[in-house]
């Protein structure tokens, strides 16, 4: 079947077999392995991408239902070499270890920093509960989200714990 | 130890990040090469099975199907190589029995994943099923035999302590008698089950095998902690030369020990490519992980301690049956033996372990972080601070009674019978009651119960071993000798400064998230004063890398953190002998600062590393006799295991309606001697506590009577999520490793073996008042929930 849809900004228009998951599609036709797949069945979370909008979690898409849409993956969220304000985040709270979740992680970070930008602790951690990290005890992931919310709206973000105590 | 930069123990954020924040870090899965196969396989529904047919017809007709492998095409090669060879080897795929469900029966090479799997789907397989033996208790009374050909289920017996005196063992156990046997000593006994877990990495396992036949040479991309022992397996299995294997560990998407094994996939993928001389991939699935990755943990044992009614403990037992699977693959059933290094944990008193490896028809076992000691630590915690209960006496003040002092150390004697390098347990415990607020935070708690609220503390103390390892323990399979690289677990470093002064770090780690290129950059950065972010430091690649043994047992920054300082410091030496000949002076006048070496007390006569190193790769610019190049290479062999503590403490608080477990508090007070790089580190640590919290509160890995695993998929095996944890508290003391130069011990199990018996501590403490006295892990809500109706009758 054919398939046409935007990624990263780009037109793609491909012959996919009906049944590609578009985590695959994604991962093996275009070569965007920054999407990563962890469990096929939705579970944990990295192979999460934004689809129109949404944090979607592409092991449960087909292509084909992407079929007009318009797709960002981890690959297209820095602009012009500038990374999103919640790459820098990880990387300036040391919210990664392996980094196999972070792509996904980031990406629901996304959809959750859209749809509430200033969100507490609590707020934090069930806007992540579908995204499972088996390093980090999400402990930094909590703090690296917090900073990119912070520095989305226009603030300083609060100093890391380590600038705090010493 | 002389430095010139303050980069050691200081926050630098990580090299590795920018790659993996972008998407553009490299996972095997990632890799797709020209012409490349993929493979699947037949797994056994049954636990234990004889085969009867294998009808792969319809399998191989398919398009796009290439080849179909059974026993029958791999018995020459041999089991799956393993380091301890206690147990029953691996056939590399099922011959003619299974003995776990999910065993590989055949592969599937196809053009594709879809097609392999589909192909995989499509191979029948007929059984004899035979009568499985899953429970523990079952299998060590030998009444089936989980392998004909071996005598017993009971695979080896560690016994302890002290570990190897039987005549010292008997009088340990008589000393413990003499106690119980007084009328003025409490004994306090519990079962209790130290449940299987299955590891759950978030990148599943792969490897890419590609033959040259033209090179005679394999080169293997995998998702393995150890690729140096994988380069050796392959090398071995094939009958060809250590150095015709090229074993790549590109990024690797967590490991906790999952990693730390050679799979039979693995080499079969090699198998493949050698055959249709194409390179071929094999990814697992998630359920496929479960079931055919190691599991960990899996001890069923009771602890028994007898002390004086004021809390001085005078001796104690843990007798326990340790599940093994029905293979031995890496260490097996070496982790046990783990466990009884540290089963003494800070404590003085007489202690008698006796650790059962029992074969059994399920996935194997092998190293799951910590290892056999977050086993260890968990019964001899949970059982003190039952004791603590039973007398009255506060869970602290037991501890602080029976601790091993001080003024014991260096190379204090656990009643086990290891050296221990360094410790001070009553100043890291004070640290963290100090820290808390201790008696503030038993009135809060005091204060809650009284307005009716279930909320409870708990302790933990706890001791690791890891940093391994002397070369001593060679004899003991400390080693790859296996996979015919009988090196000692050394650590080994390789540093070189190029012309255009950045430094390239080559060690022999494999690490899985733990940040050693930034780490490393700081340990070299330390002594050569040039800047980390002009360090590369590499690792996982055998056709690069000094001998190496891999990352695991928290040895990496112990052991290969301390050869690549040393390797650094020679360097650092040679090119003050450079400068000084270029400088004209004495080389004892040499200086390092910012970036170049000057004579002491005259700033202006200097030369930068970019002159120095340029020097060295010309010869004829040296002084006469010395050799060209800066580099240098680095062994180091470690006179002792290093010995990491804490003291952990959790506040919980359990909903009387739902058994529901609510984490309050959680604080750590670890010492991991010095610390290289704080941001890390905390990290090691909010990790291991997160999976010390997931086998206390979450995780089991449930078989069934009939050997099937029940929580193969994520769904069924719940993990910790973020709304699950808390924020962490985490502190230290640094009392330094002697046995090092960096004085650093180890850190990532840590978190791990303190964290499990805390929260449950906490959680029997807010029972207490119930009447509750043990609650079996994993403390779901309606584990807890049914612990006190029946502790309410």
């Amino acid at each position: 079947m054919q398939v046409s849809l935007t990624v990263n900004g780009s037109a793609v228009t491909a012959d996919v077999e009906p049944r590609t998951l578009l985590v695959h599609f994604l991962r093996e036709n275009l070569s965007l392995t920054g999407t990563h797949v962890g469990c096929e069945t939705s579970y944990c979370g990295a192979c999460t991408v934004v689809v129109n909008g949404r944090s979607t979690k592409s092991c449960t898409m087909l292509a084909v239902q992407a079929d007009g849409a318009e797709v960002t993956t981890i690959e297209g969220l820095a602009s012009n070499g500038d990374l999103h304000p919640i790459q820098e985040g990880f990387w300036e709270r040391h919210g990664l270890q392996c980094g196999y979740c972070t792509p996904g992680m980031i990406m629901s970070a996304v959809g959750l920093l859209d749809e509430n930008p200033n969100p507490t602790e609590d707020e934090i951690r069930h806007g992540l509960e579908g995204n499972l990290c088996r390093c980090t005890g999400y402990h930094n992931i909590v703090k690296a989200v917090e900073y990119a919310a912070a520095k989305m709206r226009g603030e300083q973000p609060a100093p890391a714990e380590w600038e705090a105590s010493s | 130890m002389s430095t010139t930069t303050s980069v050691l123990g200081g926050v630098v954020r990580r090299r590795e990040d920018p790659a993996l924040i972008q998407g553009t870090g490299l996972y095997t899965d990632d890799l797709k090469l020209n012409g490349m196969l993929h493979a699947a396989f037949v797994r056994s529904p049954y636990a234990h099975a004889r085969i009867t047919s294998i009808d792969s017809s319809e399998a191989e007709a398919m398009e796009g199907v290439h080849a179909l492998y059974t026993i029958d095409d791999v018995s020459h090669l041999g089991p799956l190589v393993a380091q301890v060879a206690v147990g029953k080897a691996r056939p590399l795929l099922a011959d003619g029995t299974v003995n776990h469900a999910g065993e590989a029966v055949a592969m599937v090479i196809a053009t594709d994943r879809y097609t392999a799997q589909d192909a995989a789907d499509s191979v029948f397989v007929e059984y004899d099923v035979l009568e499985p033996v899953v429970d523990l208790k079952t299998a060590a009374t030998d009444d089936v035999l989980v392998h004909d050909d071996l005598e017993s289920n009971t695979l080896i017996s560690w016994v302890g302590g002290p570990f190897g005196d039987e005549e010292a063992i008997a009088q340990t156990r008589q000393t413990i008698q003499d106690a119980k046997d007084r009328d003025d000593t409490v004994t306090v006994s519990i079962e209790m089950k130290n449940q299987k877990l299955i590891p759950s990495a978030i990148e599943p396992r792969s490897v890419v095998a590609d033959w040259n036949g033209g090179y005679q040479r394999f080169e293997v991309h995998s998702s393995t902690q150890i690729p140096h022992a994988l380069a050796g397996a392959i090398a071995k299995t094939f009958g060809i030369a250590s150095n015709s294997v090229r074993a790549v560990a590109p990024e690797v998407g967590g490991g906790f020990g999952a990693k730390l094994n050679v799979y039979n996939d693995e080499i079969l993928v090699c198998f493949a490519s050698q055959q249709l001389g194409r390179p071929v991939k094999f990814t697992e699935q998630r359920r496929e992980a479960a079931v055919s990755t190691i599991q960990g943990r899996g001890w069923v044992g009771t602890a028994t301690v007898t002390g004086t009614k004021d809390g001085e403990i005078l001796g104690y037992e843990l007798e326990a049956l340790c599940d093994m699977g029905a293979y031995s693959q890496n260490f097996t059933v070496a982790i046990p033996f783990l466990g009884l290094f540290v089963a003494s944990g800070q404590y003085k008193f007489p202690c008698y372990v006796k650790l059962d490896c029992l074969t059994t028809h399920t996935m194997t076992t092998d190293a799951y972080r910590g290892a056999g000691r977050p086993e260890a630590a968990y019964y001899l915690e949970r059982i003190i601070d039952a004791f603590a209960r039973e007398v009255g006496v506060d869970p602290a003040e037991v501890r602080m009674k029976n601790f091993i002092p001080a003024e014991n150390f260096p190379s204090a004697v656990s009643p086990i019978g290891f050296a221990m390098d360094t410790g001070d347990y009553h100043t890291n415990l004070q640290a963290l009651l100090d820290e808390v607020g201790y008696e503030d935070l038993k009135a809060e708690r005091d204060a809650a119960r009284a307005e009716g609220r279930l909320v409870g503390l708990g302790l933990s103390s706890y001791v690791e071993v890891c940093g391994f390892g002397p070369s001593g323990l060679v004899d003991l399979g400390f080693s790859w000798s296996a996979y015919g690289l009988p090196a000692a677990f050394n650590g080994s470093g390789l540093v070189r400064v190029n012309p255009d002064a950045t430094a390239t770090v080559i060690i022999g780690t494999g690490p899985s998230g733990q940040g050693h290129q930034t780490t490393w950059a700081q340990i070299v950065g330390d002594q050569l004063g040039i800047p980390v972010d002009r360090i590369r430091v590499h690792h996982g690649d055998t056709n690069d890398s000094p001998m190496g043994i891999g990352t695991f047992g928290s040895r990496s920054a112990a052991v290969d953190g301390a050869a690549t300082h040393n390797a650094a410091v020679e360097v650092r030496a040679k090119a003050a002998k450079i400068a000084a000949h270029l400088l004209e002076a004495s080389e004892e006048d040499i200086r390092f600062e910012n970036g170049a070496a000057h004579v002491a007390g005259s700033p202006d006569k200097s030369v930068d590393w970019a002159e120095i190193a340029t020097a060295a790769y010309q010869p004829h610019r040296l002084a006469e006799g010395m050799t060209g190049g800066l580099e240098a290479h680095a062994v180091f062999s470690p006179a002792n295991a290093t010995w990491p503590f804490g003291s952990h403490l959790a506040l919980v608080e359990v909903d009387r309606d739902s058994g529901d477990v609510t984490i309050l508090r959680y604080v750590a007070m670890d010492d991991c001697g010095n610390v290289i790089n704080p941001m890390i580190v905390d990290g090691q640590v909010h990790g291991g506590i997160a999976q010390g919290v997931g086998q206390a509160m979450f995780e089991d890995a449930i078989y069934d009577q009939n050997g099937n695993l029940q929580t193969a998929a994520m769904m069924d095996y719940p993990l910790p999520t973020a709304g699950d944890l808390p924020t962490f508290e985490l502190h230290r003391t640094v009392t330094p490793s002697d046995i090092n130069p960096l004085g650093v011990k180890g850190i990532g199990e840590a978190g791990t073996i303190g964290s499990a018996q805390t929260v449950v501590n906490a959680v029997v403490d807010a029972l207490a008042p119930l009447g509750v006295k043990h609650v079996d892990m994993p403390l779901r809500p309606k584990t807890v929930w049914q612990a006190m109706q029946d502790a309410q009758g």
